[in-house]
């Protein structure tokens, strides 16, 4: 039994060495096949990757609130940030106050610069935000201090040739020292912080001329317990705006992954439908160089068949025929696939990664068609009959 | 004598639409260890017929066949398999060799069905290749040979596993008559050995070269007696 399975292998292996061009063209279909269900996952594979990445920078353990503000209550005023930081489990609560006005240094003026209040815990909190000098202290947001960071575009803008640091700049009128400059921002970030002045944000209040604050965020000390400290917070917003829950907006980070990994699941299931689709077109191929291989090789059959072949035999060897024309045809789709996929990445600008799993899958995927498509003109070549088939001379 | 092959009432019916055709009618037929046997018949009377049932590649609707201890009257595909590579060796009209393979894979072939391992194989194939005067052309495909070679290819194949019966269908019908007659003093060389073989044929020259001649006529087999001869 060992020898015949050695044997029909050998036999199986020159039959498609002997018509290489045609064994190429039939294993186009499962190639391309292959090709497109390795592409697709290390492609969409990368761009999950790549928001999952961005989101989590934003921080999984943030809480962000949003207020709308109600006719009566356009915001949230001290007394509340004051009541939300007694709950447990919290790193710290940071208020973030916006607007938008001109900044003038020297005589030189700088429009449509946003103006973004903050305090030390929204510095504590993310090491990607301080390039030079110092950030807000708890002392500059008690005292409303009138002091300010700038980010780049400002510091390209209003200070080319010197430094900023301790330079006084007029914000909306009002004096401002610099006491530090923000990171360049990686560029993903909805509102860039380039071009953009970061005061405390009690003395953005009174710059803008509001005693409400429009935004949240709250940071969470164990991540675990994130579901229950969420909770907290949204009741106590609804005692804060009086249980109008249109008041005010909770975005929880764990929510847009899980937002985000079920729209790309969604995404990838389809695309694998579809390459599937190609996979079993890919299969019919086969199953057509099969059926033709088996009426050629008539005579064949049954010669070998009169020297003592058994249908079991015959059945194995073009069995095995069909599943390594498909087992090819899914490596090198591999290696297409993960080329593309390199490629592709690359163009998009995301990481390159091989999706463990997408191997074992292509050559799994190929074996199972070679099998299928492979079984019926097999079956064929078996049941025909020796006399037949040496008469067909 | 020992007799392999025993054949008794052996029919084979073939069925047409509403008609049935009797294509061996009866059959008794017996071959001893070691004779020639040449079974002699014109077009059509059912020469091939037979020898597919002598080859155990085809059953008879009814009769008992024993060949060599085995009842293959009655047996499945899968036994057949196996009996056809141990008792038979096939020797064609066409030859019936793999164009792809060459003179040493082609002789190999039935050692392979056999389970017989490559080291094993090669050697008794290449010594069965000398013996009938191919030592020379043991790499060569069908292609590259005469057809006189390709035939003593084929004679190979069908010694290599050391048959019961050597059984040839129309062995030099491809042949000129030269080389037709090379080939029927290798089969005598071969029974002056003591192997048994049965040959069909419809030529009355070659079948004189059979230690034992039958008629067959319309599926009728009656023993070669003198007098068929003056007739004739
Ligand atoms: N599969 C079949 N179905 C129906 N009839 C068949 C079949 N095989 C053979 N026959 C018939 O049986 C008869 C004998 O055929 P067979 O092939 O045995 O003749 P033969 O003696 O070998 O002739 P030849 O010398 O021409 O090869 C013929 O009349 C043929 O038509
Ligand atoms: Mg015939």
């Amino acid at each position: 039994m060992d020898t015949m399975f050695k044997e029909s292998v050998k036999m199986s292996w020159q039959n498609i060495i002997h018509n290489k061009m045609r064994s190429f063209l039939t294993i186009l279909g499962v190639l391309i096949g292959v090709t497109a269900i390795i592409a697709l996952i290390s492609i969409v594979q990368g761009v999950t990757d790549n928001i999952t990445g961005e989101v989590m920078k934003m921080g999984a353990n943030k809480i962000t609130v949003q207020i709308a503000g109600t006719p009566l209550k356009q915001g949230l005023t001290q007394t509340d940030i004051n009541e939300i930081a007694q709950i447990e489990n919290l790193k710290g609560v940071s208020p973030t106050v916006s607007g938008q006005t001109s900044i003038v240094y020297n005589g030189e003026v700088m429009e449509e610069v946003a103006v973004q209040g903050n305090n030390d815990v929204h510095f504590a909190n993310s090491d990607e935000l301080l390039e030079t000098g110092r950030p807000i202290t708890i002392v500059d947001v008690e005292s409303k201090n009138r002091v300010c960071l700038i980010g780049q575009d400002v510091v390209k803008e209003l200070f080319p040739a010197e430094s900023p640091i301790n330079k006084e700049i007029i914000i909306n009128g009002v004096t401002h020292t610099i006491i530090g400059t923000l990171q360049k921002s990686s560029g993903f970030s909805a509102s860039s912080p380039d071009q953009s002045v970061v005061v405390p944000y009690t003395t953005a209040m009174s710059l803008i001329g509001t005693g409400y604050v429009p935004a949240l965020d709250i940071y969470v000390e164990d991540e675990a317990l994130a579901p229950e400290t969420t909770a907290e917070v949204e009741s106590a917003l609804l005692t804060a705006f009086n249980y109008n829950e249109d008041g005010f907006r909770i975005v929880n980070m764990q929510n847009i992954l899980d937002t985000v990994e079920q729209m790309t699941g969604t995404m990838s299931m389809l695309l694998a439908g579809i390459a599937a689709i190609s996979l079993v077109v890919g299969g019919i191929g086969i199953m057509n160089m099969m059926l033709v291989t088996v009426t050629e090789r008539t005579t064949e059959i049954g010669l070998r068949k009169a020297l003592g072949a058994k249908p079991g035999t015959i059945q194995l060897q073009f069995v095995l025929e069909a599943l390594f024309l498909s087992l090819f045809g899914g490596i090198l789709g591999l290696i297409c696939g993960i080329f593309i996929s390199f490629v592709g990445t690359m163009a998009i600008g995301v990481e390159f990664t091989l999706v463990g799993y997408s191997i074992p899958l292509a050559l799994g995927f190929s074996a199972v068609i070679g099998l299928a498509f492979g079984y019926a003109p097999a079956k064929k070549a078996s049941r025909l009959n020796p006399i037949d088939a040496l008469r067909s001379v | 004598m020992n007799t392999i092959l025993n054949m008794k009432d052996i029919v084979k019916t073939y069925r047409m639409g509403d008609e049935e055709q009797r294509v061996l009618n009866e059959i008794n037929f017996n071959v001893e260890q070691g004779e020639f046997v040449t079974i002699l018949g014109p077009s059509g009377s059912g020469k091939s017929t037979l020898m597919n049932i002598i080859g155990c590649l085809d059953v008879p609707t009814s009769g008992n066949y024993d060949l060599n201890g085995n009842d293959v009257a009655h047996m499945d595909e899968e036994t057949l398999s196996e009996v056809r590579n141990r008792e038979i060796g096939f020797i064609f009209q066409q030859f019936q060799l793999l164009p792809r393979l060459s003179a040493l894979d082609n002789v190999e072939l039935p050692l392979i069905y056999a389970g017989v391992s490559e080291k094993e194989r090669k050697q008794r194939a290449k010594a069965m290749l000398e013996k009938v005067g191919l030592g020379t052309k043991l790499k060569n495909k069908p292609n590259q040979l005469s057809g006189g070679q390709q035939q003593r290819v084929a004679i190979a194949r069908a010694l290599i596993t050391q048959p019961t019966i050597l059984l040839a269908d129309e062995p030099t019908g491809a042949l000129d008559q030269k080389t037709g007659v090379q080939i029927m003093e290798l089969f005598q060389e071969l029974h002056a050995e003591g192997k048994t073989i049965v040959m069909i044929t419809h030529d009355e020259k070659i079948a004189r070269h059979g230690s034992r001649i039958v008629k067959i006529l319309d599926g009728t087999l009656t023993e070669y007696r003198q007098e068929d001869e003056q007739h004739g």
